[in-house]
Parts: C-alpha cells; structure tokens; sequence
C-alpha cells in the first residue's frame, strides 16, 4: 500500500528472553485513526517506543511517508512530522502550560542558536503555543505551572505539544489514562476533531472511546498482532474476545 | 516601581552598591586587605556566574569547572615566564586555551548523563591537575610565580588595584547581565528544558546535546578569562586550583547562594568569603563574655564546622539558597 | 624479572585496597541509590582512628579493631542522620550533600586532630621482610594487606550469596518496594550496609596509614579512583570492583614503574622524566573514558530493578 503514510513491516524485538515485539506489520493510511489494543505486557509501549526512536527494533523496518526511518533517532522523526505523547506524563513541570507548549513550537522554528532575546517575549512562539492550548481547552491555564495541574489537564497538555510540533501523525499512548468520564469524553471530542487533518496511531485501554473514535483496530498479544480490521470485525473475532475474556475472568479471580 | 522593592532586590541593590564602594573605603581607611579580599571575591563570583549556567539552569553538575581557572591562569603564567606579558596576546590564549578543553571535555562527558557525566568531569579535572603537576619548567607542583601583571600597552595600568578592581567588578556585572541574556533567550530554554526533562525535549525535536555542549564551552570560556583575572590578581598559578575539591568550592557557592538566578553566585561568593574572614573576629566578639579567651580563639578557629552541615540543610530544605530564601522571606 | 614481579605484587595490594573502598561504595551504590562522596571520609576517620587507638594501646592489632568499631559506629550514625534524607532524590543532591559532609568531616578531624597530620607506626614484627623467592624480599606488611583483603573479599562473597543477610541485600538491591513489603525492615537493613561500607573504608584507610601519612583530605585523593574503579566493574557489582579494582591497581602501579623506562624508547631521558609521571597518572581515566564509551554500564552490570 504506497498510499500508508505508515508502514511497519516485521518489526521484531526482545528484551534478554521476553519477546516484546514479534513480527509486526501495519500500514497505516493518510488520514485514518488506527487503534492499538491488547492486555498489559502486549507490547503496545515497546511500538510506540520504537516508532518515537527509544527502542532499536532488532529486526524489520519503519517507514514514514516512504522514507525508511528505523534506525533515525528521536528529535528527527519529530522534524519529519511524527509526534508522540507518553503515556507516563512526561512534561516540564517547573515551567508553565504555555512554556511547555512554545519549547514545543520552538523546536520547529528553525534552529535555537539565539542568545539574546528573551524567548518567553517571542510572539513567534507565544502565539502558536496559546492556539494549541485553546484547541485542547487549556486556554485559561496558560500561566500555571504544570506541577500545579491536574492529572486530566496533563493529559490534554501532552497533546497540545504533539500538536504545536506541527506534525502529520499522532503517537498516542493511552492519551485517556487515569481520566474520568467527563475528561474522557472531551479528549474524545478533542481528537475526533484532529482526525479530520492528521494521522493517528492510538494506544488505548479505554474500549468506548477506541471503538468511538477507530477507523481500524490492530490487536497485540505478546507481543504479535492477532487481529487487524474494521471495528466490527474486531469485536466478531473469536480470538480477540478470548484474549480479552481470558483477561476479564483472571481480574475476577484478583 | 514599589514592586521593585522586594527584600531580595533592596539586599542585591546593597551589594552591589556595597561593592562599587569598596575601593572608597580601603583609600580612605587605609585598609589593603579589604581589596584584596573583595576583589577575589567579584573574580570567583564570576567563575560561580559561569558554572550557574551549565549548573544551575543546565542541571550539568561539572566537578571539573576550576579547571578553567587553571587553564586561563596557565596561559597567563607560561606566557610570561616565556616573556611575552602582552595581556592581548595572554588573555586571548587564556580564552582559546579553555574553550578548546571544555569544547574537548564536553564533547565526551555530555554523552553520559547523571553519577556517570559528574565521575567524568572529576576525572578531567584529576588528568588536567596531574597533567600540571608533570610541567616541571612551569613550576609543577610548587607552582608558578608571575611577577608581572598583564600588561595592555599603556591603555591600562593593572598594577593599579583600583583600577584593576573596577575592572573585575565591571567583568562581573558583564558576566551576570550576559547569563541573564543566555539563560532567558531560545537558547536557554533549551538548557533549561533539557534540564527539566532531556527525555520530552527530543520528543519534541530537540537535538540536546549540540545545544548542552555549547553552553558548557561558553561557561568554560567565561571561567578562563575569570582564571587569568585570579593569575593576575595573586601572582601565582599553580595545580591546586584545579583540585576537584576546588570546583566542589564553586559548586557550593552557587547552591548555597541560589541555582538558576542571577545574582546567587555572587550572594553565594560574598557569603563564603566573607564568612570565612569576619565570623572568627565576630564570634570571638560575641563569645568574649561569655567564654574564656582561649576557648572564644578556639571556637573562632573552628566556625567552618556548620559550613557542611549547613550546606547539607540548604541542599535538602532550602533548594533556592539564600537568593530563594530572601524571596520567600520578602513575600511574607 | 624480579622488578616486574615486585611491581605486580605491589599493583595487587594497591588494587585490594582499592576494591576494599570501591566494595563500600558500590554496595552504598547499588542497594541504595546513593552517591556518597563522603566515603573518602570514612576512610580518613577511620586512619585517624586507627592512629590514635594504635598509641594508646601499644598494639597495632588492637587498634586497628577499635577503629573499625569506632568508624563503623561513626558511619551508622551518618546514616541514621544525614543519609536518610537523600534516598530517594536526585543524584545531584546526593552529591551536593555528601561534599557538605565532606567539609563537615575535614573541619571536625582539624578539630580534635589538629591541621598537621599523624603517623602510624608499625610493630617491629610487622615492619619485617619474607623471603618470597629466591632473591626477592617482600614487605611483610603489604603481605599481610593482600591476605587481609583477600580473606575480607572472601568473607564478603559468603556473606552476600550465602547468608540470610547478603539474600536481603540482594533483594534490596533488585527491588526495593517489594523487600519492604515483604515487611522487612528496610531502614535497619540500610543502616547495616551503609555501616558495612564504613568498616569497609575504614579498614583500607587503617591499613593504608603506615605506608603514607594520615592527614587531612588524604580521602579526597583515593576516592576518585574508588569511583573509577566501580564505574569500571559495573555500579552494583561487588564481582566488578573487585576485578576492576585489581585492574586498576595493577596498571597504576605498573605504569609508574615502567612507563619512565617505555618512555625513554620514543624521547630523550629529561623528556621522559617529565611526561611518565603526568601520564602514569592520566592511565586510569584514560581506562575509564574507555570503558564508558564501550561498555557504558561497566564490566559487570547488574540488572536493575
């Protein structure tokens, strides 16, 4: 499919004898919010981890928008226009909302070999950075240090820096952990409204807002993708809802 | 402008007019020592102004920072035992000299990060040190005398403490206004970010370490021109300013004063040196009353005991140093 | 011949010293996330010991154990009050506090011990020679150093595979969370090991004294190299300072003896004379700067929780 902005194609990996990884392929259309499901411990974060560049597949490759990037390190997938947001928030938090989201326009305004004038006085970068935080609801919080925010206003944070890196596909990892419903639903509303002009890679727990919001849906266990589809073949899958059910009746048994 | 008036900035206003001062002082009472005790504290005040960069907004914990002290006093100390005590050619070569060994340092210590990147700089800092400890024809472990200051062609007479001294003191607030300038343009964010969360600044598209390893040549620099300052100012070199412990020294002084603000190296510089010459008299003032005179001697003698458990205190309970405590004090 | 042999034996007593020290603070390290700088001190405090003790009992074996109690109680009394607030933050803060204690230590030992340094005198029986080899005498001390640091090394091999403690400190190492959990008492089991780390230091400090003077800072100095020597063997590895400590001993002591003589082959005698020693001295961090870009986590990792 040359038509994939994504194409993942036998993407292997083991950490010492656990395989994290193991011979997965994708692709990913233009325009199209693909969804990633499976029980803890099925490899979602070591994907995402290896489609941001923290982890180095040992075997397979990546492609976006055709180029071949698996072994590019982290900050040029940014460059190329591929953003993620981590699913343990990963923010700056002795700055504020709004100096979290300009660091983030910053790294896509050119180089920062500027030494004099004052960054935080930069409309250049002010501007695109408060037109993020709207977008995500975060208008009113510009000015509150991220350790201040709460655990939602994180989460919609982690993904107005996606965005202010201006990029053409979202890497989302669980965006919806530890929401509540009302959160939930805003965050669902938020990114059904990106779906319209980016690409979306999302890792999530949250079965409602997946089949709210998926095109397609790619299911992990272990590591191995054992089903690919439409949302309504992905729930008529026997497999799939042994995976799950598996799951649902060990948690009853906790 | 009553905003202006915290207590932080009425104390860094004193200082600073307190400092300017201190040559007005010494002609009139006739007091030497006191320039020579302030203007070894406005030099090392820079040398903490430099480290606070990579230190304070950086989170770069550099056990090699007095090495440039060494780096640029060694310029200036060869050259004029070579007979060539053109401060346009020393000062020069004492900011080349620094900025290629930080460029060198930084280059391979800023691929490692936390315990690893701090045992790294130690250990640049220990080769430097015993590097100069082998250069016999430079005094090696004894030192190096330099009998002349540097000299710049009649534009300026160094051998004139004043002048000499309003010229540090001038270096100083160039220093400080210039960190001030870096720590708060895109390039310091980028410092200041990679500090806070190295991991998210790549995620973001931040190629850190290209940025970290400027900063670290820049503070480098500045603390080499600073090092020909001191040469100039003691007329001797020698390897013990390269000790580790010696940066350790630094370090205090920016974290006891306060990281990533402008004047805390320089609270930080005032206190220690100043503790460490006025609190014996003082305490031997305080404690006469109280105490038998040898005991008062004694208790004078030993005050630098609390430094390290009140370092400790800072470091634990007091993270913006003193500059934050006045802070928190003046909002009250 | 001889000279090589003399040479290695010396690099080997050197190199347990060291692994005495780098032991300490690995295990400090490893188990509880600490940097202590101030590890040097114990080693310092514990030479002051050994000492004074040594001179107020007349017997060097005497002394020797009471500095160890000595130090060990002066170390777990640092932990108890100053170490328990640095688990857990940043690495910086560990280092920033412990230089404080630093400071701290150099000032009181100037207190009770006075600025100039002491001297630790052997007993005649120790201040002998054996007869190795056939035309090779060998200090009677630095023999009794190596058999001490072996037996020491050994004794803390058996202690942390073998014994119930050694398996605490294994899990504690390996997880910190669940070996609390499992209602240990993880603060007693700390206290323990940081007090181990200072007998430890202790005893390379006391048996370094009568080969070079006691005095102030003289921890300073060593302690870099104790660094070195764990970032070398693998942070955490007891197997790997004890290793990478030989190591560097040997090419320290080595590269002193013969790096002038190496020298010599490449540049005229004055010149040699000047560079070896400034080399000899750059060895061991040119080892490490080596070691860190090709096996960053060291020789011997261990595998962290």
């Amino acid at each position: 499919m040359t038509d994939a902005l994504l194409q993942i194609e036998g993407l292997s990996k083991r950490f010492g004898g656990v395989v994290a990884s193991d011979d997965i392929s994708l692709d990913v259309p233009k325009r199209e919010l693909h969804a990633i499901i499976g029980p803890n411990g099925g490899g979602k974060t070591t994907l995402i981890g290896e489609l941001a560049g923290e982890i180095v597949p040992d075997d397979g490759r990546i492609r976006f928008d055709g180029d071949d990037i698996t072994g590019l390190s982290i900050y040029r997938r940014s460059a190329l226009g591929l953003a993620r947001s981590f699913q343990i928030t990963s923010l700056f938090l002795d700055f504020t909302a709004l100096d979290n989201v300009a660091l983030a326009v910053q790294a896509h305004s050119g180089h920062s070999f500027r030494f004099w004038r004052n960054a935080r006085r930069d409309p250049e970068l002010r501007e695109p950075a408060c037109a993020a935080l709207a977008r995500v609801g975060l208008a009113q919080r510009a000015d509150v240090m991220v350790a201040n925010l709460s655990h939602g206003e994180h989460r919609q944070l982690e993904i107005a820096m996606a965005l202010a890196t201006k990029p053409r596909m979202l890497l989302l990892d669980e965006p919806m952990a530890g929401m509540g419903p009302e959160e939930s639903a805003r965050m669902v509303r938020t990114l059904r409204e990106l779906k319209q002009e980016l690409t979306i890679l999302l890792v999530e727990h949250d079965m409602e807002a997946v089949f709210a919001l998926a095109d397609r849906i790619t299911v992990l266990v272990y590591g191995r993708v054992i089903a690919s589809g439409t949302p309504e073949a992905i729930r008529a899958n026997v497999e799939v809802r042994q995976a799950y059910l598996g799951e649902q009746e060990v948690a009853g048994h906790g | 402008m009553t905003a202006w008036f915290t207590l932080r900035n009425v104390v860094v206003a004193g200082l600073l007019i307190v400092l300017a001062l201190v040559p007005v002082y010494a002609s009139v009472t006739g007091n030497a020592f006191l320039m020579t005790l302030f203007t070894r504290i406005v030099i090392l005040a820079m040398a903490a102004t430099s480290l606070n960069l990579i230190l304070g907004y950086g989170g770069m914990v550099s056990f090699g920072h007095a090495v440039y002290l060494g780096f640029g006093g060694y310029a200036v100390g060869i050259l004029a035992q070579e007979g060539m005590a053109s401060g346009f050619l020393q000062w020069p070569m004492a900011l080349a000299a620094s900025a290629l060994f930080a460029l060198i340092v930084g280059a391979l210590s800023l691929r490692t990060r936390g315990v690893y990147f701090i045992m790294i700089t130690l250990a640049f800092a220990q080769l430097a040190y015993y590097f100069a400890v082998g250069l016999e024809r430079y005094g090696g472990d004894d030192g190096l005398t330099i009998q002349r200051r540097s000299q710049f062609a009649g534009l300026i007479n160094l051998s004139n403490r004043t002048v000499f001294y309003y010229l540090c003191l001038l270096l100083l607030v160039g220093t400080i206004y210039l960190v001030w300038r870096l720590a708060n343009s895109r390039f310091g964010l980028v410092i200041q970010g990679s500090r806070s969360n190295d991991r998210r600044m790549q995620a973001i598209g931040f190629p850190t370490y290209r940025y970290r390893l400027v900063s670290f040549v820049i503070a480098g620099t500045i603390c080499g021109f600073a090092g020909a300052l001191l040469a100039n100012h003691t007329g001797f070199i020698s390897p013990a300013i390269m000790h580790w412990t010696r940066s350790g020294d630094l370090i205090v002084m920016v974290v006891l004063g306060g990281m990533a603000s402008s004047f805390g190296p320089l609270i930080g510089a005032v206190a220690l040196l100043v503790l460490e010459e006025t609190l014996p008299p003082l305490i031997r003032l305080i404690a006469f009353p109280f105490v038998e005179q040898p005991v008062a001697l004694k208790i004078s003698e030993y005050w630098q005991i609390v430094l390290g458990p009140l370092f400790l205190l800072v470091v634990l309970f007091a993270r913006g140093g003193i500059n934050g405590l006045l802070k928190a004090v003046g909002r009250d | 011949m001889l000279l090589v042999l003399e040479q290695c034996l010396n690099g080997l007593q050197f190199g347990l010293l060291l692994f005495l020290l780098a032991a300490g603070l690995t295990l400090v390290f490893g188990i509880m996330d600490l940097v202590n700088l101030a590890h040097g001190s114990l080693y310092m405090v514990g030479a002051y010991f050994a000492a004074t003790f040594t001179a107020w009992t007349g017997s060097f074996i005497v002394g020797a154990l009471l500095a160890l109690g000595a130090t060990l109680i002066v170390g777990m009394a640092v932990e108890v009050i100053a170490m328990r607030r640095l688990y857990g933050r940043d690495h910086l803060d560990h280092v920033l506090g412990t230089f404080g204690l630093i400071l701290f230590f150099n000032e009181l030992v100037r207190i009770i011990w006075g600025p100039a340094g002491m001297s630790l005198q052997l007993p005649g029986w120790l201040n002998a020679w054996i007869e190795i080899l056939p035309d090779l005498e060998y200090p009677t001390y630095r023999i009794a150093i190596i058999v001490t640091a072996l037996v020491v090394a050994l004794f803390l091999y058996l202690m942390v595979m073998r014994t119930r403690l050694g398996m605490l400190i294994r899990a504690g190492a390996s997880n910190r969370e669940m070996t609390g959990a499992l209602g240990i008492n993880i603060n007693l089991l700390y206290t323990i090991v940081f007090g181990l780390g200072a007998a430890l230091a202790a005893l390379a400090g006391l048996m370094q004294a009568p080969i070079q003077t006691v005095q102030i800072g003289m921890g300073e100095n060593i302690l870099i190299l104790a660094f070195v020597v764990i970032i070398i063997g693998g942070i955490g590895s007891i197997r790997g300072a004890f290793i990478a400590a030989i190591l560097v001993g040997l090419i320290d002591t080595l590269g002193r003896a013969f790096l002038p003589d190496l020298m010599r082959l490449f540049m005229s005698s004055r010149g040699a004379s000047q560079v070896a020693p400034a080399l000899s001295s750059m060895l061991i961090y040119l080892l490490m700067a080596i070691v860190l870009v090709v096996r960053p986590a060291g020789l011997f990792p261990v595998s962290n929780k």
